[in-house]
């Protein structure tokens, strides 16, 4: 599909517009619709759009493995950290009040925020990894431009 | 800090795993997984150590933590209980013992660029199990059986270099165990729409003004509690493998690296039949699971039926660790008889089996997870003449198997003392009989086993060494913790009669 300019057109024009709108959906998570889970999904759709277009191995190479692999434990470190602080600020796991002591009904977005960030780097990071474990090896155009590093960075495959 | 620190516990207990698998997994494949892996362990065990101390101090005898400070009905409640707490204490005690184990029994069985993505769900794992034991709340206890399970399908999965069965076993399981935790789910979802409520004494609270409208002329909810309770109770068998639905644990448990056989078999069914209790005594008590739906006839037709069938299959494997698998079916059905019985004697019974087979079966699947590791197979015929090759491994398995069969000065006497009391003390002669005529199945498999390493004679002599002692020590103190509780059962006792009478005062 790379040879198809409407296809890449297409891709190009839309990328940057589909990153904006995840970040709209994530930016408005912490108290109305929206929120890590949907903007993490967006943002790899747009990828996704791209990798049908240009091939997986193109994509691997502008979001390599290892980006993802460390986003996916990040979120999750970022979630629990936001959490791990406010335990050891002397309050409860997750009290976002730790976050704004002043103010501890304004400091629930700023905490909500916090996680809903964690939340959407790793649903983001976990569905281009479950993309690129089905698609990896499948697509001869992957094979032949191929990373060579792919197969051996997550073991032998047995 | 430390003050505050220690009035953390609850969450402390199950976040710093998490933490620390997801620091693992960052690492990376610079080999310090099981360094990590061996210090959370570690220290989880030391704090649940504290907090059954606490709890036991403290005056209710029970310690709530909210999470995020949300006030109960709302938030997440974590509750520790003399029951949950020991029962926590188990699960990091041997969770402590198998780390210990596992570093090279892992290192010959996962391949190297695996091992931090395994370390990594093995603290998931972990993380998963202590959290279902504390947490108060069924949507919660939900999320954290899939965490568990999860990357329990994983671990078994990492099977795979020794023998591609292992894929199609955690294939199977993981349809199986998806479906049972979808079960619970459903059930959870009924269970609100007739409460509105997801913590579980807030849910057993409402309850009562339901069951007290269902003999008048508006029956409220009725059909949607009982559908609930029976989509959780399903759900939850299949988790805890009780008989008819045990059908993904014997491959399960015989292709998984033997560090995570060991693990699976001394603590994620022992939660799950924790889990269970917990849902028929103080979710929807006793007084609707067995007064109302006669639910103690169904589980002791299938405990009874898992006793008797898991051993028979357990007679006709020639694989051990398949074995002990099947034995496992059996031990879960003795375990579910005891608290089907809800006797004092039956509950104890329940608690303590859950205790000494936790470490009686855990022992012994350690010992074989070194003949694995000097002999690369578990095969009867790999076990032939080993009592004069490994001495002290055999004897450790052997010790482990008259302990199955119930032998006195074992710990598996305690536990079947115990049942046949409540046995006879419920009126259920019959369930006795069964207790007697597994024991019997019992004496068989594990002869055969016994037989075959002391007297079995090989056609070409192998060199085999006994096995080293980081794998050694950690194998003969489970088998010597399960003896020790045969002959001295006071502190088992104990808590697991504190337990009963907990449960049982609980239920309504």
């Amino acid at each position: 599909m790379k040879e198809n300019p409407i296809m890449r057109l297409a891709v190009r024009w839309n990328l940057p517009f589909m990153v904006v709108f995840a970040l709209y959906t994530q930016t408005h998570g912490e108290l109305g619709p929206g929120g890590g889970f949907q903007s993490g999904v967006i943002v790899a759709a747009a990828f996704f759009l791209y990798g049908l277009v240009f091939g997986g191995a193109e994509m691997r190479r502008v979001v390599p493995r290892w980006f993802t692999d460390l986003l996916a434990a990040g979120g999750v470190l970022l979630y629990v950290g936001t959490g791990l602080y406010s335990m050891f600020m002397g309050y409860e796991f997750l009290d976002h009040a730790a976050v704004m002591p002043s103010n501890p009904g304004g400091a629930e977005p700023w905490g909500m925020t916090l996680v809903e960030y964690g939340v959407g780097l790793t649903v983001f990071a976990v569905m281009m990894t479950i993309f690129n474990e089905i698609t990896e090896g499948t697509n001869p155009e992957d094979n032949q431009t191929g990373e060579s590093g792919a197969d051996t960075e997550f073991g032998a495959r047995a | 800090m430390l003050e505050h620190l220690r009035t953390q516990l609850p969450a402390l207990i199950v976040v710093t795993p998490l933490t620390m698998g997801l620091i693992v997994a960052l690492i990376g494949r610079r080999q310090i997984g099981w360094y990590i892996a061996m210090a959370t362990t570690a220290g989880v065990f030391a704090m649940t150590l504290q907090l059954l101390m606490d709890v036991l101090n403290h005056g209710e005898r029970s310690l709530t933590y909210l999470m995020g400070n949300w006030p109960v009905p709302y938030g997440i409640a974590y509750k520790a209980d003399p029951l949950s707490a020991s029962v926590m204490l188990i699960v990091a005690a041997m969770a402590a013992v198998i780390t210990f184990y596992a570093r090279r029994s892992v290192a010959s069985e996962v391949p190297v660029g695996k091992l931090h993505y395994f370390w990594g769900l093995w603290l998931f794992c972990i993380t998963g199990l202590l959290g279902i034991t504390i947490t108060g709340d069924a949507f919660n206890l939900y999320v954290l059986l899939e965490i568990s399970s999860l990357s329990t399908y994983t671990l078994v999965a990492l099977g795979k270099e020794r023998n591609r069965r292992a894929l199609t076993s955690a294939i199977n399981y993981l349809l199986l165990g998806t479906m049972g935790a979808c079960f619970y789910l459903v059930g959870v979802a009924y269970l609100y729409m007739a409460t509105g409520s997801l913590n579980i004494p807030d849910i057993a609270e409402r309850l009562q003004p339901i069951y007290a409208s269902w003999g008048t002329d508006a029956p409220l909810y009725q059909k949607t509690v009982i559908a609930g309770f029976a989509m959780m109770a399903v759900g939850l068998s299949l988790k805890l493998a009780l008989f008819p639905l045990h059908g993904w644990l014997p491959n399960a448990y015989t292709y998984a690296p033997s560090a995570v056989s060991a693990l699976l078999a001394s603590t994620a069914t022992k939660v799950g039949a924790y889990a269970f209790m917990r849902v028929i005594f103080t979710l929807v008590g006793v007084g609707f699971a067995f007064g109302r739906l006669h639910t103690d006839i169904a589980l002791m037709a299938c405990s009874g039926a898992a006793i008797i069938v898991g051993s028979w299959m357990a007679i006709r494997q020639v694989n051990v660790k398949k074995l002990l698998a099947y034995s496992s079916i059996a031990q879960i059905g003795y375990i579910a008889l005891g608290f089907a019985l809800a006797n004092r004697d039956g509950m104890t019974a329940s608690v303590i089996h859950l205790i000494n087979h936790a470490l009686t079966k855990g022992g012994m699947f350690l010992a074989l997870g070194m003949v694995m590791y000097r002999l690369g197979g578990t095969r009867l015929s790999d076990l032939r003449g080993l009592g004069r090759k490994m001495p002290l491994t055999m004897a450790a398995f052997t010790a482990g198997g008259l302990g199955l069969i119930g032998v006195p000065l074992t710990s598996g006497f305690v536990s079947k003392w115990y049942l046949v009391s409540g046995c006879l003390e419920g009126g259920r002669y019959e369930m006795a009989a069964v207790v007697l005529v597994g024991s019997l199945l019992a004496l068989i498999y594990v002869w055969r086993v016994v037989e075959t390493i002391y007297f079995g004679k090989r056609d070409e002599e192998v060199q085999v060494r006994e096995a080293p002692w980081t794998m050694l020590v950690p194998t003969l103190l489970l088998i010597g913790a399960s003896l020790y509780f045969g002959i001295n059962a006071s502190h088992t006792a104990y808590i697991a009669q504190a337990a009963a009478d907990y449960l049982l005062g609980a239920a309504r």
